[in-house]
């Protein structure tokens, strides 16, 4: 899977960050870096969760 | 020359009416909704209106919107659009800053949502610290106006999470007060003059913020003469306090305090005030939603679990009823920019130096989209409708894309903050007659209009 973020739509409210911290990170400028872009299997959950919260609807997965 | 070059873009529909000397400002003033409304109905999804000395394309339905929604600051810009916020938060807050820095500023960390757990629980507190007068009342009984309540509580709860708890504490019904009539102060006679003399709630606004800044210099004074405030015991107000220039004096005068602090509780103030006092008239006007959404809080707490904790999570029921409250009666139901460049949208040109306005109070009710459009139906947003988010370009009563309110997950979490406090412990009954209720329109920030009285009751435990 790989992660795709709209840039367009991101606001840096870090939602992502609380679901899954060791994919996505949120500078104090709210600025979001994907630490990982192609996770393993084992976060799908909570990347999904962290898709699915994402308060302005910006990231999605794309599968491989 | 083909038909379809730039030389074809035809020029918006005007909307009839607006012979008076402004325009349909005057109209605007009056029935803005109707106004907006007739544009769409004579001119479709791009037609013009005219303000004093100039002309707004009002944009409705999806097309329309999402281009008014992805354009960037440089294209589309606020600054110059709403004149009438400068005598509200003062000169060169906010709006006399670049774009660049405006996007910073936005960015208010309080927001992030690694606070929303703590500012869930202040919320909690607040409505808590305010039913408790109610708790004090014979028979745990008596009758609150919507619009004084819930103005006075988002102004303690604003204050808290945005400012600080400490400083919050310093405030009290007065600052509640004077804030109203900031706000009362935001006539669209601000499009010929936001000074205008001999208008009543322009001078009750200048007269308003004088005040504000008197209040918060008694807060700054008794600060400088008590000790100073340990690292844990900081809020914003001392460390703007802390911040010298090099030859000592107080960086920011206290005006210029005043006006921050005033521009960042204006966009979380009246709409969230506004949002949670239309979700109870309609829940009251809809008995059996509000009997679905109490049965959800009842479930949801039935084992003493935190606000704190209960607010972050889902409540479909109690989201379902904040939603359609706010298709129906968005806090914001025009917003506006200036055109920094000549556009085109939907074959029609927008000449540079323009306004341009988006209708959220009208694309949220159109009847393609949303069916039964102006009816209170919670079950549109349940799976398998989920109308929000199939209508992410008319479903807009926070805006849209990049420019969406960034406080919007917070105003969720402070609504159902709000809701799990009042709604387990209290009951409620109109007042007047369920049609009597409506927003007063005369201003650009729209409120209630008063009367708006609700009867409460100590629920049975």
């Amino acid at each position: 899977m790989r992660i795709v973020v709209d840039r367009d739509l991101c606001q840096g409210h870090g939602v992502c960050e609380s679901e899954a911290p060791e994919v996505f990170s949120v500078s104090k400028q709210g600025v979001l870096t994907i630490l990982d872009e192609s996770p393993p299997e084992s976060l799908r959950g909570r990347i999904e969760a962290a898709v699915g919260f994402c308060p302005t609807s910006a990231l999605r997965i794309e599968e491989d | 020359m083909t038909p379809d070059t730039a030389t074809a873009l035809r020029e918006p529909p005007k909307v009839s009416g607006g012979e008076g000397e402004h325009g349909h400002l005057e109209e605007l003033r009056h029935d803005p909704i109707g106004l907006m409304r007739r544009v769409r109905e004579e001119c479709g999804d791009v037609g013009e209106f005219r303000l004093a000395e100039r002309d707004v394309v009002l944009l409705t339905g999806a097309e329309a919107n999402e281009f008014f929604f992805r354009a960037p600051e440089e294209v589309l810009d606020q600054a110059e659009a709403y004149p009438f916020m400068t005598p509200v938060f003062g000169e060169g807050v906010i709006f006399d800053a670049p774009p660049e820095r405006r996007r910073e500023m936005l960015h208010n960390q309080a927001l992030r949502d690694k606070f929303m757990r703590g500012h869930a629980s202040t919320i909690a507190d607040e409505v808590t610290r305010m039913v408790a007068q109610w708790e004090a009342a014979p028979g745990q009984t008596g009758t609150i106006d919507l619009l004084d309540w819930f103005a006075e509580l988002t102004i303690y709860t604003s204050s808290a999470c945005l400012i600080g708890k400490k400083f919050r504490k310093e405030l009290d019904r007065r600052f509640a007060e004077l804030y109203h009539d900031l706000e009362r102060g935001t006539d669209a006679l601000a499009y010929v003059d936001p000074y205008a003399p001999g208008v009543e709630s322009f001078v009750r606004r200048d007269a308003a913020r004088i005040g504000l800044v008197g209040l918060v210099q008694e807060i700054m004074d008794r600060r400088a003469a008590g000790p100073q405030a340990g690292d844990e015991d900081r809020d914003l107000l001392d460390v703007l306090m802390s911040i010298r220039n090099e030859d000592g004096s107080p960086r920011f005068s206290t005006d210029e305090v005043t006006g921050m602090f005033i521009s960042m509780m204006f966009a979380g103030h009246h709409t969230t005030s506004g949002t949670a006092a239309w979700t109870l008239i309609e829940l009251l006007r809809h008995p059996q939603e509000m009997a679905a959404v109490v049965a959800e809080l009842d479930e949801l707490y039935a084992h003493g679990e935190e606000v704190s904790y209960q607010a972050l999570r889902e409540m479909p029921r109690l989201e379902a009823a904040i939603k359609e409250a706010l298709r129906l009666h968005p806090p914001l139901i025009l917003v506006l920019r200036v055109a920094k460049e000549d556009l085109e949208v939907e074959g029609f040109r927008i000449a540079k130096g323009k306004l341009v306005g988006a209708s959220l109070a009208v694309s949220n009710r159109i009847p393609e989209d949303f069916p039964d459009s102006d009816a209170f139906v919670p079950e549109r947003y349940l799976d398998p409708r989920l109308e929000d988010q199939a209508n992410p370009w008319t479903w807009i009563p926070f805006g849209a894309g990049r420019h969406r309110c960034v406080g919007a997950p917070f105003a969720m979490m402070q609504l159902k903050a709000i809701f799990s406090v009042l709604l387990r412990g209290w009951e409620f009954e109109l007042a007047q007659p369920p049609d009597t209720y409506r927003n007063d329109h005369s201003k650009m920030v729209v409120q209630l209009a008063q009367p708006c009285a609700v009867h409460f009751a100590g629920r049975a435990r």
